[in-house]
């Protein structure tokens, strides 16, 4: 019996690491030849910085990083706002079309996105309105809402009900209410629902594709276009930074947690 | 006795529950008045009218002769304590007990004065800079009760403030709310479920049952003289017998209980009506003969040790168990004896049967043991 | 009354945009589509808005059926083997110390936070017939010459695996983690063997995450086209590519339209039967 629990162990072991190496080989590719000498993604042939350098001067490749970034800002602030105010509503009030309101919300989440993309396109072509970062905007915002709704919904379970009551028992108005107590209660949620939304919106492929313009290309459209013929070295450079900017942010909005879980 | 708030024929309806049904109630200025009831009786709703954080379908509230039915919770000079504290869990408690003042606007060295002067009176100095995570139950409770304090409320609502304490931190709130009360004079609204909390503290209490209540006097009037079989029942422990009245002695009642005749004090009931009559259990005697009137016998079932206390459960004929009480060191009788039981008239409280009475006859019995 | 008007306007306040922006971009879009699905299309390519049953007529052609056969069985596969990877995976996990837990976990997510595009290129980097992995093999002298990976339905269904895989690890590990671990001490207490115990406690009471999991697997991968574009190449059609054709190549909307239709009464029909199986419409949103 005891043979076979450290069998078991030793296998769930070696079963965990294969899965780690799957998740990182490819990542570990990429930055591998983000230093690779030669302009060719297959033999590596020397070590080199200069791709980092030339990502400044690939023009094609700044613009789309700005219009992603601008997109990914704009769409996690309106998701935000409304998203929150949403999750706060549909917590503490009872209303005709509540079930509505909620089913729509899953169907961003539940739907193919390409459905939801065709179906922005169409819509959006019908009514004359330009594909650009206008649309990207819109479209990006109404499938991060249910994110931020779900996130501050759940952060909402956790909260004592009274706490509103007992500042507006205390002297606090409405609005005051909200911002005092209520939205710093909720804030772990506000936070985690944003940086969802952050992440979807700068790792949409499907959506964007069908929404963005000819001016408005974002990073994921352009490797996208690139993908397929064969990948420039600064591109590889470029994504082995936003993956340590990436990472950075994580262990910041983490480390808080760590350090909690340390001290238990 | 002059009115601080006044609850005027106030109606609440949830969707077709009605929970409060016409209610009327006067509170005295400094009175410390109890709504008791059991769960869903409509004294939570009661409660969170006057704070208004809910508005009557219909009725009026008024405090201190002003009708506050348009005035949101922000604009009444009413606080509350909740139930589960509703500490601001992002703030510490300086923050949490100055929240009213800095509402107000007051100023800062204002506001250190009496936030300082208010952790001194709940005895929690040098706490002000801890979050309410590291604080324990009936610390929270005390900065609950400083929060609402400090803006020098004229009315305290406290909704089931102790229900989440343990029983001997509950005893020694009990007593610190109840000085609390009489040194700032300030009127107390007070909900609970537990009936010895009630007794203990209140002026008054309000017993609250499907929405009406159904006895509004002193502790000891509600314990001694409930008026019907529900407050009887909830309020103590008590021993509830059906019985017909078949004769009227001057200041007596001679009652049947099953094929046994029994006394009972006289307030003013026919011969033929169908009463229940409630006596409480350490009002019983017990004897081996039958005693003037009385003619109801008991086998004696178990005894049950209670610490300061010893209870005996007996059987009737009519098969009803009824519970008998002494002080421990008093004498109880033998297991499995037979005795005759007997009372003082005036000790056995004769109430009219209500049509959803007659169903809770053969209810089982409660040992009693208050929680 | 103007208190109870007063407690109208934070409900409004709070519901009204969210309800708006919905209506506008949720649901009249897929009404849209609905209705498209029944439009003419004209020979420029342009949509007449008179009716016809035409595009769905159309559906009926084994060439679709083969390519929602294709669909349905990469979808299927994909999460077969993501379950298979993720039940052990999330149990080892849910083990460890919180510590480890978070940090495991976040190493889970780290890499779906970076760009699926860049991660899929270095797969096709991995695969290539002059890729890592055949020049590994070549220089061990496993093989004589490079082995055709890429471009085939193995490298999309590898692809769609790398892809998902978290969105079946993060609910079936959030299941396991609740899993009250008392049970299973209950369950050996009571008798039962370690197979026993996992077949009657375990199994049943993560089940819910294994579902959760599947949606959130076999959905997308039914309309992830740039996967079966990357690592497919022309050999593999799947849905998401015929729909994208419809709407890009070939300028028939309505036809694409249609094919979308289908595609979605799949999904309400794959939800519903989550949900006929107890399954919660909010544990489908948590792990994205």
């Amino acid at each position: 019996m005891k043979i076979n629990k450290k069998i078991g162990n030793v296998a769930s072991i070696i079963h965990a690491s294969i899965i780690f190496i799957f998740l990182y080989l490819p990542i570990i590719v990429v930055v591998a030849f983000s230093f690779n000498k030669s302009k060719i993604n297959i033999v590596f042939t020397g070590f080199t910085f200069e791709w980092y350098g030339k990502i400044l001067k690939n023009t094609r490749l700044i613009d789309a990083l700005e219009n992603t970034v601008i997109v990914a800002i704009v769409s996690t602030l309106l998701a935000v706002i409304i998203g929150t105010l949403a999750a706060v509503g549909m917590n503490k009030y009872r209303f005709k079309g509540k079930k509505v309101v909620d089913a729509l919300l899953y169907i961003p989440v539940v739907i193919p996105e390409i459905i939801f993309g065709i179906a922005l396109l169409a819509l959006f072509s019908t009514a004359k309105l330009k594909l650009g970062l206008g649309s990207l905007i819109v479209a990006h915002t109404t499938f991060c809402i249910p994110f931020v709704v779900f996130t501050v919904r759940a952060r909402l379970v956790g909260i004592d009900p009274h706490i509103e009551e007992a500042a507006m028992d205390l002297g606090a108005k409405r609005i005051r209410t909200f911002f005092e107590v209520l939205l710093p209660s909720i804030m772990p949620g506000v936070v985690s629902g944003a940086l969802l939304s952050m992440t979807i919106s700068m790792d949409d492929v499907i959506i964007s594709f069908f929404t963005t313009g000819p001016q408005s290309t974002t990073l994921p459209i352009q490797i996208y276009s690139m993908v397929k013929s064969g990948i420039s070295p600064d591109v590889n450079a470029l994504s082995t930074i936003i993956l340590i900017v990436t990472i950075v942010v994580v262990i910041l909005s983490q480390s808080r947690m760590l350090r909690n879980i340390k001290k238990k | 006795m002059e009115s601080m708030v006044e609850i005027r024929k106030v109606n609440k309806y949830y969707d077709d529950n009605h929970v409060v049904k016409d209610l009327d109630l006067t509170v005295g200025k400094g009175e410390f008045l109890t709504l008791l009831g059991p769960s869903g009786c409509g004294k939570t709703t009661t409660l969170r009218m006057i704070a208004g954080f809910e508005n009557p379908c219909s009725g009026n509230i008024f405090v201190e002769s002003a009708n506050v039915d348009n005035k949101e919770p922000y604009e009444r000079s009413v606080n509350t304590v909740f139930q589960s504290y509703a500490l601001f869990p992002h703030k510490n408690i300086y923050d949490n007990i100055g929240f009213g003042l800095k509402m107000k606007k007051e100023s800062k060295s204002e506001i250190k004065e009496r936030v300082t002067e208010m952790l001194k009176m709940v005895q929690l100095e040098g706490f002000e800079k801890r979050m309410p995570n590291q604080l324990s139950g009936g610390q929270k409770q005390r900065v609950a009760i400083a929060r609402a304090l400090i803006n020098r409320p004229k009315v305290l609502l406290l909704d089931e403030p102790l229900g989440a304490l343990d029983l001997k931190l509950r005893k020694q709130m009990q007593i610190e709310l109840k000085r609390l009360q009489r040194k700032l004079g300030i009127t107390f609204i007070y909900v609970t479920h537990d009936q010895e909390e009630a007794l203990t503290m209140s002026d008054r209490i309000a017993v609250m049952e499907h929405g009406v209540i159904e006895q509004l006097g002193t502790p000891s009037e509600i314990y001694e003289k409930p008026v019907s079989k529900f407050v009887a029942d909830f309020i103590g422990e008590s021993n509830v017998i059906h019985g017909t009245v078949t004769e009227i002695l001057s200041d007596n009642l001679k009652l049947k209980t099953g094929k046994e005749e029994i006394l009972a004090i006289n307030n003013g009931h026919k011969p033929g009506e169908n009463v229940f009559v409630s006596i409480r259990p350490e009002k019983i005697r017990f004897s081996n003969k039958p005693v003037d009137s009385f003619s109801l016998t008991a086998i004696v079932k178990e005894h049950v040790y209670m610490g300061s206390m010893n209870k005996c459960i007996v059987m009737i004929p009519s098969g009803r168990e009824l519970k008998i009480n002494r002080f421990s060191g008093e004498e109880l009788p033998a297991v499995d004896s037979k005795i005759y039981l007997s009372w003082a008239p005036e000790d056995a409280v004769v109430m009219v049967t209500k049509p959803n009475d007659v169903n809770d006859q053969a209810e089982d019995i409660h040992l009693g043991v208050t929680t | 009354m103007k208190g109870r008007l007063n407690k109208k306007v934070p409900l409004y306040t709070t519901i009204f945009p969210v309800t708006f922006w919905l209506i506008l971009l949720v649901a009249i879009p897929l009404i849209y589509v609905l209705v498209l699905s029944f439009l003419t299309r004209l020979p420029n390519g342009r949509v007449d808005f008179v009716f016809t049953m035409a595009n769905y007529k159309k559906l009926i052609n084994p060439d679709y059926f083969h390519i929602y056969g294709i669909s349905l069985f990469v979808s299927a596969v994909t999460t077969a083997i993501c379950i298979v990877l993720s039940y052990p995976f999330a149990w080892f996990i849910a083990q460890g110390s919180e510590r480890k837990k978070t940090l495991m976990m976040l190493l889970v997510i780290i890499p779906f936070w970076t760009n699926s595009l860049i991660r899929l290129y270095g797969w096709k980097t991995i695969l290539g017939n002059e890729g890592v992995l055949n020049k590994v093999l070549l220089t061990l002298h496993l093989i004589n010459e490079p082995i055709q990976m890429l471009y085939s339905l193995p490298a999309v269904i590898l692809g769609m695996v790398y892809t998902l895989l978290p969105f079946m690890i993060l609910p079936i590990y959030a299941s396991v983690e609740k899993l009250d671990k008392t049970l299973l001490e209950a369950a050996n207490d009571l008798g039962a063997k370690s197979i026993q115990s996992f077949l009657q406690i375990s199994l049943p009471l993560t089940s819910p995450g294994i579902f959760a999991g599947s949606i959130m697997v076999f959905i997308p991968t039914l309309g992830y086209f740039f996967v079966s574009d990357l690592l497919g190449g022309g050999n593999t059609m799947m849905v998401g590519n015929l729909i994208k054709n419809q709407f890009y190549t070939a300028q028939n909307w309505p036809l694409g339209a249609a094919l979308s239709i289908v595609l979605i009464i799949m999904t309400l029909l794959l939800v519903r039967i989550y949900t006929l199986m107890g399954g919660k419409l909010d544990d489908l949103g948590v792990a994205k």
